[in-house]
């Protein structure tokens, strides 16, 4: 029951956003929209977050890598990748992955207060 | 009624292979390189295409039969607004540092991405299906849908993306001297993701929830600007 709760919060906070997404015609997927509106509301509702949505937010993310399962498997589907795009690809990835964890770490470690301190 | 039939294995067809995946993923605890590499996400797409080719399944159909997959992922990113509302405290005490990292973190991802792959003579459509690399899967499939890129190949560069950053990011840290699980995990979540952000989860539960907050974060930013950006560049 707390499960069929949460997930119809859940759902209709979706749906208003794909609403929004899809009549204001704004590029901005549905489902964030709908995360946006979410957080505001829980933000400014003062209370504790309902149990039971908190609950069933946390068992869908534990979840996540189940969701994107079939989505990930169409990368050995493509038909219309060249060849010659796999170097761009991997090599963009690796290499900006790299730089930017080591550049956002060492910023992030300059920015930041000591351990204890209250900023 | 065989297609009905055909369309359930499919479904379960996911659930096995994840299943799967996941015992392969427990089975080496022991050794994080090779357990980060050992991924759901790397193995279960693996399995459940290495099924498809060998029983001569199209992908369309597989994917017919896994919607209720894909609309999930929706409602999970939904979801994401509840762990950010829980940590968000952790903002308005780190404010600066914070959101400091996180402008510089996601526009360097995807600028650096972008830049690297131009120079490697990367095509158009592959530059927009890159954009959103470092945006948790959910967002970046919508997003690569929304401004022209290959959704397929979007999700594929999310996954790539979270297991390099959950495989170089612990070595980063420790080669910068780095030990404070807050910028371990804020960090991760900003370049890493859900794969990070489950990395980060087994480091402490401090930096998982930075993690999500990074991941959070990233994704909410990326998803608001970088739509606009592609059509003020494209057009």
């Amino acid at each position: 029951m707390n499960l069929l709760r949460g997930l119809a919060v859940l759902i209709l906070f979706q749906g208003i956003g794909e609403g929004i997404s899809h009549i204001a015609g704004i590029p901005v997927p549905g489902p964030v929209i709908g995360m946006v509106l979410l957080f505001l509301a829980l933000q400014f509702s003062h209370t504790e977050t309902p149990a039971w949505l908190g609950r069933t937010g946390h068992s869908l993310i534990r979840w996540l890598s189940l969701m994107f399962l079939p989505a990930c498997t169409g990368l050995f589907f493509l038909p219309d990748i060249s060849r010659d795009q796999w170097l761009p690809i991997a090599g963009a990835i690796v290499l900006a992955t790299l730089l930017t964890l080591l550049l956002a770490a060492l910023l992030m470690q300059k920015l930041m207060p000591a351990e204890g301190e209250r900023p | 009624m065989t297609e009905r039939l055909a369309s359930i294995l499919l479904l379960a067809l996911t659930f096995a292979a994840f299943a799967a995946a996941l015992w392969l993923y427990r089975a080496n605890r022991g050794r994080p390189t090779l357990q980060a590499l050992m991924h759901p996400l790397v193995t279960g797409p693996l399995m459940v295409s290495a099924i498809l080719v060998a029983t001569h399944i199209d992908y369309d159909q597989y994917r017919e039969a896994n919607q209720l997959f894909f609309f999930l992922l929706g409602t999970t990113t939904v979801a994401l607004a509840i762990p950010l509302h829980q940590q968000f405290h952790h903002i308005s005490r780190l404010f600066r540092p914070l959101i400091i990292t996180l402008i510089f973190g996601a526009s360097f991802a995807v600028a650096s991405a972008l830049v690297i792959a131009w120079l490697l003579g990367g095509s158009i459509e592959t530059l927009i299906s890159l954009a959103p690399k470092s945006v948790t899967t959910p967002i970046a499939l919508g997003l690569s849908e929304k401004i022209g890129g290959l959704p397929a190949l979007t999700a594929g560069v999310v996954v790539f993306t979270g297991v390099v950053g959950a495989v170089l990011g612990p070595l980063i840290f420790r080669w910068l001297g780095i030990t404070d699980d807050r910028i371990i995990g804020f960090v991760t979540g900003i370049c890493a993701h859900g794969v990070g952000t489950t990395r980060a989860f087994e480091i402490s539960a401090r930096c998982g929830a930075f993690a999500s907050l990074g991941l959070g974060m990233t994704g909410a930013l990326t998803a608001f600007s970088l739509p606009w950006l592609v059509i003020f560049f494209l057009d």
